[in-house]
Order: C-alpha cells, then structure tokens, then sequence
C-alpha cells in the first residue's frame, strides 16, 4: 500500500500533462466551435491540398531518414570498431552539438546558405553567381539531416558494439571473409539499432516545423507548419487538433509496422 | 605413426608485455584426441585460437600438413572452433546455423539439407531444424554448435572448454558421445579444458600446461602415474607431495623413514620432491616399521573414505574402502613402484 504511494506525483504530472491534453485534443478534433459533434473537420483533411502537403511531409521525412542512415550506420560502424578512448571522444562530438539550442544550429544554416551567406561569397571568389540555396527543398532535408543525424548514429552504434565478439569470430571460423561476415552476421543483428534509428529520425522529420520555416522560408508547407497556422494564425483550433490526431494515428501505424521487424524488441527506443 | 598434421613450432605469445606463451612446440596427429589441459591463464586457449587464426603469434610459426598457415586469415583455414559459450547466431535458426559454413562453400541446397539432417542425427536433435536458438536449452544448444562445425567436415576440430557451463550428469554424457563422434568420423580433436578428469576420459595424448609452457606430453596413463613434476601430479588427481632425500638408487628417505622405490639415476643425498596418489597409501593398524600416525578427519566420499592421517605433522591425503575413526594411531607404507620421485622445480 505504501508503496503505491510515491506513484501518486508521477500520475498526477501524467494525467495532468498527458492525458488531459490528449483528451482535449480527441474533444477539439471531434467538435464544432461552437462544442457540438461532428466529423467535419477529420473530413475537411482528405481535401487534395491538404493531402498534397502531408504527402510532401512524408516524403521529405523519407528522404532525410534514408539520408541519415546511409550517412550515419557507417559512421556509427566505425565509431564501434575504434578503441575504448576514441569512441568516447567521438560519440561526445555527436552529443555535444545537441548541448546547444535547436534553433540556434539552424539560424547558424541560414547564415550559411544565404544569398549572401558563407558558401556564396567562397563561390564569388571564383567567379561563381551566387546560387539560391536557402528556402529549397534541399535546404530543409539538409537541415532534418543535420539535427536528427545523431538519433541515428547513436541507437545503432549501441547495438553494435553490444554484439558478441565470439560470434563474428564464429562466422570467420566457418568460411565467412569479412565482407560476408557483414552481410550474414553483423548487419541482420544490428537491425534492431537501424529500426530504433529510423523511427527516431522519422518522427521528428515528418513533425518538424521551425526547420521547414527557417531553411524552406514557409514557402513549402509541411504537416507541422499547418498545424501550428491552425492554431497561431488561423485561431481554428478544431482543425487544427483534427490534423494532429491524424499525425498520431501515422505516427502509431509507423512505429507497428517497425516493431513487426523488430521482433525481438531488442532495440533502443529512447522515446 | 600416424602423421602429423598440425605442427607449432616455437610459438610464442606477448600481450602488453605479458608473455602468455612461451616458445611452445608441439605437434598433433592426425585422428588423435589431444587435450591442452592447465589452468586458467596457463596460454592453452590462446595456443588454441593460435590455430583456428584468430589470433596471430609474435613469433613461431604453425603447419598445417605441412603447409605455413601462420598468417593465414581463419576463413581460409580448414578448421572448425566450437567456441567456449557456443557462439551461436541469435538471428538464425538452428538449421540455417548448421548450414551456414555450407551456404558459403555454395554446396547446392539438396545436399545442405541431407547433410544437416544428418548432423541433427549425429547429435540427437532431429526434428529440432525450425527451432529458435534462444528457444533451447545449454545442452542442445551445445550440440547445435558442434553440429556447426561438424558438418563442415574439418580435418581438425578445436573445442574450447565446450562443457563447462553444462551440469555434471550432461557433461558426462557429452564426453562419452564426443569421444564416440570422433572415432566414427576420424577426425582429429584438439580439445581444451582445465579439467582434469575430462581430460584423462577423453584423450588419446593429454598436454599439461603451466605458465605458457608445456609440463608434460603424454598418454592419460603416463601422465597420471608417472607425472614428470610437482605441478603435473598436484593438478592431475589428487596427491600427497613431499621434501624427500634420495639416499641411494631406488631408495628415498621420507619423515626420517626409507622406503623402496623405482626411480634412478639421481645424486647422493640429492633433494626430491615425493608424489604419491592418495589411494596408493597403505593403513593398518598393525606396527609395520614405517611411517606412525593418527587419524584427524574422515569424510565419506561415496565409492571411498577420505582420511586425513597426520604424520610427524605431515597431513597425509589418503582414500581407501576402509575406514579408521577419527583418533586411531594407525601405520601407512606404500608399495615401491607407487612412490614417485621428481626433481626439484628450482
């Protein structure tokens, strides 16, 4: 009985911060202004310009995900093979970026990319014009690249450096060269670091709306940027919960479909 | 005298600064059931790993028929490792485990699955192809990584302490079927553990090693009756060592008292070590002229007593059927040929 007890703190905070926003949210999406039932505003979301902004979300979480894992498993590879002090010093490169404000790192891109930024001005100094490379797709996948690249990096590279010595050696042992030692041993066991990796990327990507803002310049509007309209500038708070409950339910589908994969539930989910 | 087929020749092993094998020659036959045998620490893993590859020595060299294998890669080597904790892949099952060394020599499918049916026969785990390798016991488990490594047909099978972590009754039946599998497929054994019954049951030639080097080479019988120092007879079974004084050819002088025995060839007065086997101690109660002592302790072992009988404050360790209470003065001689003398270790 007493123990029970220290739970009552956690719950309050829970039923407070947690549960009572989400029935809020569920109670916003299903109502009119004016409080009475109704499905109009879940409806009013299948309309194609709607549907045309989740799809670009989509896709362009897709893409930086895709690009975080082709950038970041070799990276996390060759961290686990370093030795003891190494990996220590190179694993906190990739934490200590992520000490420093969020939006801080992407005004830094702004500057960067401007039409009179860093990598324009080096290109004038051979005679280059001056490319337009901020407010472009590219802009924000590299800005979804460059801030979730460590949710990648790091699950992985847990993984791997928790697979047994012993059975790469196994493989060794029974023919296997290096290259097919990879390919049969050690990627199928860190696939549980990849999937935790994906979702970990994925999510945020497809939710982000300061990085879409700042290096996309509100000219390409993702999920996360109507939300927030929704709710700053259009004062329509029933769509915009209407809209956050279907990101929820893509969130949840996604992350079911990547625990079918992970059937061993032996990844390392920090959410 | 069968051939050789693997031959080490001064090997030697440094780790950060540690010398774990110390100029180390050996050689193995083939179809022989050798066993690196010491304790913990004493390099016979490493001369193990020395050999399946995965480790590379700081000097010597390693034959296999004939052939330098010293630098070559384990993958390219035709041996086989049961590895110490089994070493099985978690993401496969057991009959993908099993063919897995055939899937990369590209062995055509149908003869895949005959010849891991036969191996799941060989180690009784027929019917067990779809099983799950975290769904099975130590024991099956066991059995799957020797299966592993089997099916590849090695010339030379290491087996690193592949028993250890299997209860007693299990361990005693994987020994006896081990021992089986490698007469029936002819195939040479190099098996490592610290022992050293399992040792003495299984092998054809046994290698005592200490210190990174070998003690002693030589057939279970020789080594445990004719251990060639102090070390070998305190870890091979159990045994009473005592200062001795070598008076004359086969004769030795123990506690003040002289006893006949085999061994020659040694200076007047010389110092010994004497090794005798507790079961090899005589007792009676009648005075027989040799050593006088009492009982300080018996403790019932099943098939015999052990009696710790002090004499002139030397604890003798002795086992025999017949027990004498706790207290009885009683008299210990031991038969010449049971008495064995060693050299000094300086």
């Amino acid at each position: 009985m007493k123990r029970q007890a220290y739970s009552i703190p956690y719950l309050t905070w829970m039923t407070i911060f947690a549960v009572l926003p989400l029935f809020l949210v569920l109670f916003y999406a299903f109502t009119t202004k004016q409080g009475s039932f109704t499905l109009d505003n879940l409806i009013r979301f299948f309309d194609p310009l709607y549907l045309n902004v989740l799809v670009r979300s989509i896709n362009l979480a897709l893409v930086s995900t895709l690009i975080c894992l082709i950038l970041g498993y070799p990276m996390a590879y060759i961290i686990s093979k370093a030795n003891i002090k190494a990996r220590n010093t190179l694993i906190l490169f990739f934490i200590i970026p992520m000490w420093m404000n969020f939006l801080l790192r992407t005004y830094a891109w702004m500057t960067i990319l401007e039409r009179n930024g860093i990598i324009n001005k080096f290109l004038s100094l051979f005679g280059i014009k001056p490319l337009s490379l901020l407010y472009t797709n590219g802009a924000v996948i590299l800005g979804m690249v460059y801030n979730f690249l460590p949710f990648m990096v790091l699950p992985i590279y847990t993984v791997l450096i928790k697979i047994d010595k012993s059975l790469i050696e196994a493989s060794y042992d029974l023919g296997a060269n290096k290259l097919t030692t990879f390919i049969k041993v050690v990627f199928p066991l860190s696939l549980p670091g990849v999937i935790s990796g994906i979702t970990m990327v994925f999510m945020p990507s497809v939710t982000t709306f300061a990085i879409s803002r700042l290096l996309g310049g509100g000219q390409f509007t993702l999920i996360g940027n109507l939300i927030e309209r929704q709710f700053i500038n259009v004062g329509d708070w029933n769509f915009g919960s209407a809209i956050s409950i279907v990101m929820m339910a893509i969130i949840l589908i996604s992350i079911a479909i990547m625990n079918k994969f992970d059937k061993d539930k032996e990844g390392v989910n920090l959410w | 005298m069968a051939e050789k087929i693997l031959d080490l020749q001064n090997l030697t092993k440094v780790y950060e600064g540690n010398t774990v094998l110390n100029n180390l020659n050996l050689y193995v036959r083939k179809n022989e059931f050798i066993t690196l045998l010491g304790p913990s620490g004493c390099g016979k893993t490493t001369t193990l790993r020395l050999i399946g590859g995965f480790e590379t020595p700081t000097s010597g060299k390693i034959f296999f028929e004939g052939q330098d294998i010293t630098n070559l890669p384990p993958y390219k080597r035709q041996v086989n490792t049961v590895f110490q904790k089994y070493a099985l892949f978690p993401h496969l099952n057991v009959f993908e485990n099993i063919a897995f060394g055939l899937r990369l020599k590209k062995v055509s499918e149908s003869e895949i699955k005959e010849r891991v049916k036969k191996m799941l026969a060989l180690v009784n785990l027929t019917g067990y192809e779809n099983r799950e390798i975290s769904s099975l016991s130590g024991g099956q488990q066991q059995r799957v990584a020797i299966a592993r490594a089997l099916v590849n047909e090695p010339k030379v099978l290491l087996l690193d302490e592949p028993l250890g972590a299997l209860d007693l009754k299990l361990r005693k039946e994987m020994q006896t079927e081990l021992k089986k599998m490698q007469q029936a497929l002819g195939i040479t054994f190099i098996f490592v553990t610290h022992d050293q019954e399992e040792a003495l049951t299984m092998s054809d030639t046994i290698v005592v090693m200490n210190g990174g080097t070998i003690q002693q080479i030589g057939r279970p019988e020789d080594i445990y009756n004719e251990p060639k120092n102090a070390f070998v007879a305190e870890f091979i079974g159990e045994s009473n060592i005592l200062d001795g004084i070598m008076l004359d050819d086969c004769l030795v002088e123990i506690l003040g008292q002289k006893f006949r025995c085999v061994d020659k060839g040694f200076n007047q007065n010389e110092p010994v070590d004497v090794v005798i086997r507790p079961e090899d101690i005589l007792v009676t109660r009648e005075n027989n002229g040799k050593l006088e002592g009492y009982v300080e302790n018996v403790t019932f072992k099943g098939v015999h007593y052990e009696m710790i009988i002090n004499s002139s404050e030397f604890h003798f360790k002795v086992h025999s059927t017949k027990m004498e209470p706790v207290g009885t003065k009683v008299y210990l001689d031991v038969e010449p040929e049971n008495i064995h003398i060693m050299k000094k270790v300086k």
